[in-house]
């Protein structure tokens, strides 16, 4: 039965109508204390620790793949120094700011 | 913040958090890959979703690198003496009723130093939410034995090896009638924020757990590398077991951690118990605490107006004494 159910999986009903969410990333470098979990754990691989310095000696992520975010916000909630988020690429601006 | 406003345009946007901390104090103590920042995220998030009245509702933080959270968070907080949060939001709970009281400090403070206190909270159930994160060590005061340390883990305390044996958190709160009872780590943050969604809405003693790591103490003093480490450990290590038996619930040494909700129940509350037993002993005679809040003096128009005197006289003094400095 539920191997059938893999087999013959169908396409769900709106199929068409799901597009997948863009975001941008915004890091605030300066508050970043370089621990590397938004790289680890970026389900897209979007970042990278880059090899500058930020005024206190750490070394932040960056952007490597521009426009591969999908806008998980993981990056986000896992962030112990709330210097990362994402927005969503359609709205970018300041409409996002009172969120 | 301004001045890093002005040096790239991406920093123009404030982070989504920024409304429920105290942006003047961030970026806050706590060691790079600490966790306790990401608890923080959570709690804060749980709050933006369940539409919580912000003024309706108080933390209550002891002392310790978690107590710190109330100085961080932008809601009526309090910092408490060292292991005193419950007692403390009991007493903000039994006076004010309508609050929902979050209690957020660590696990010396809540089950260590005040770990009677807790016992009795659970006991009473008293309508709080007590949110602990576990460090599996005292992280401020440098490094000593906490009553979570796993047995065999190195502190500055134990420097050949706990022998004692922890506390199983879980099942303490359960055993004490704890009438939510859930474990995390801070690498579960969707389960966590969800955790703190439902335990928001429940009533009761609610109590959740979050492991998180400590680099500086914990993770060096035992050569586990970071915190960056600690949290590839959980992800190997984390168990989810929403029906465990919250006896099997023990933490060893860098072994496995079961995780989930474990418990989640009704029972009356301190203040329903209060006033149904009132009710029934001492009948009309009983007046209770109104349940939008305050006591029934301060409603009367008198008392308002003598307390905006003293209040002045309050002003006065104080200007009097600076321009007296000067």
């Amino acid at each position: 039965m539920w191997l059938n159910a893999v087999k013959y999986w169908r396409k769900p009903l709106d199929f068409d109508e799901l597009t997948i969410p863009h975001g941008v990333v915004h890091i605030i470098v300066d508050r970043c204390k370089g621990c590397g979990f938004c790289v680890e754990y970026c389900p897209k691989d979007v970042l990278e620790m880059s090899e500058e310095f930020n005024a206190k000696g750490y070394h932040p992520p960056k952007v490597v793949k521009e426009g591969e975010c999908v806008n998980c916000n993981l990056c986000e909630m896992i962030c112990p120094e709330f210097a990362i988020f994402s927005t969503n690429a359609s709205d970018n601006g300041s409409g996002t700011q009172s969120k | 913040m301004s001045k890093t406003a002005e040096q790239t345009p991406t920093e123009e946007m404030e982070h989504p958090v920024s409304p429920y901390l105290r942006m003047d104090r961030i970026p806050h103590i706590w060691c790079p890959t600490c966790g306790i920042g990401t608890v923080v995220r959570c709690y804060a998030d749980a709050l933006e979703h369940t539409g919580v009245d912000l003024d309706k509702l108080v933390i209550v933080s002891g002392i310790g690198c978690t107590g710190r959270v109330a100085g961080y968070m932008k809601l009526d907080a309090f910092h408490t003496t060292h292991g005193r949060a419950i007692p403390f939001a009991t007493g903000l709970k039994l006076g004010r009723s309508e609050l929902l009281v979050t209690v957020f400090s660590g696990d010396g403070d809540l089950v260590g130093i005040g770990g009677n206190h807790f016992i009795h909270a659970a006991r009473r159930n008293i309508d709080m939410l007590v949110i602990l994160v576990n460090n599996f060590i005292y992280g401020m005061t440098g490094g000593q034995n906490a009553p979570t340390t796993p047995t065999t883990a190195r502190t500055s305390t134990m420097p050949f090896g706990n022998f004692e044996r922890p506390f199983n958190l879980p099942h303490l709160a359960e055993s004490c009638g704890a009438t939510y009872v859930a474990r995390w780590t801070s690498l579960h943050v969707r389960r966590l924020t969800k955790s703190f969604r439902e335990a928001i809405d429940r009533k009761g003693f609610r109590f959740v757990e979050v492991i998180s790591p400590c680099a500086t103490l914990y993770a060096r003093l035992n050569k586990l590398g970071t915190g960056f480490n600690l949290m590839r450990f959980y992800h190997d290590n984390a168990v989810i077991d929403h029906n465990a038996d919250t006896r099997d619930l023990d933490i060893n040494f860098q072994d496995k951690i079961i995780c989930g909700k474990f418990v989640d129940k009704e029972r009356p509350t301190y203040s329903e118990m209060m006033h149904e037993h009132y009710r029934k002993t001492l009948g009309d005679k009983f007046v209770p605490t109104p349940e939008e809040g305050g006591m029934i003096r301060d409603t009367e128009e008198k008392p308002v107006s003598k307390g905006k005197k003293p209040a002045k006289s309050r002003k006065s003094k104080a200007s009097v004494s600076k321009s007296g400095k000067k």
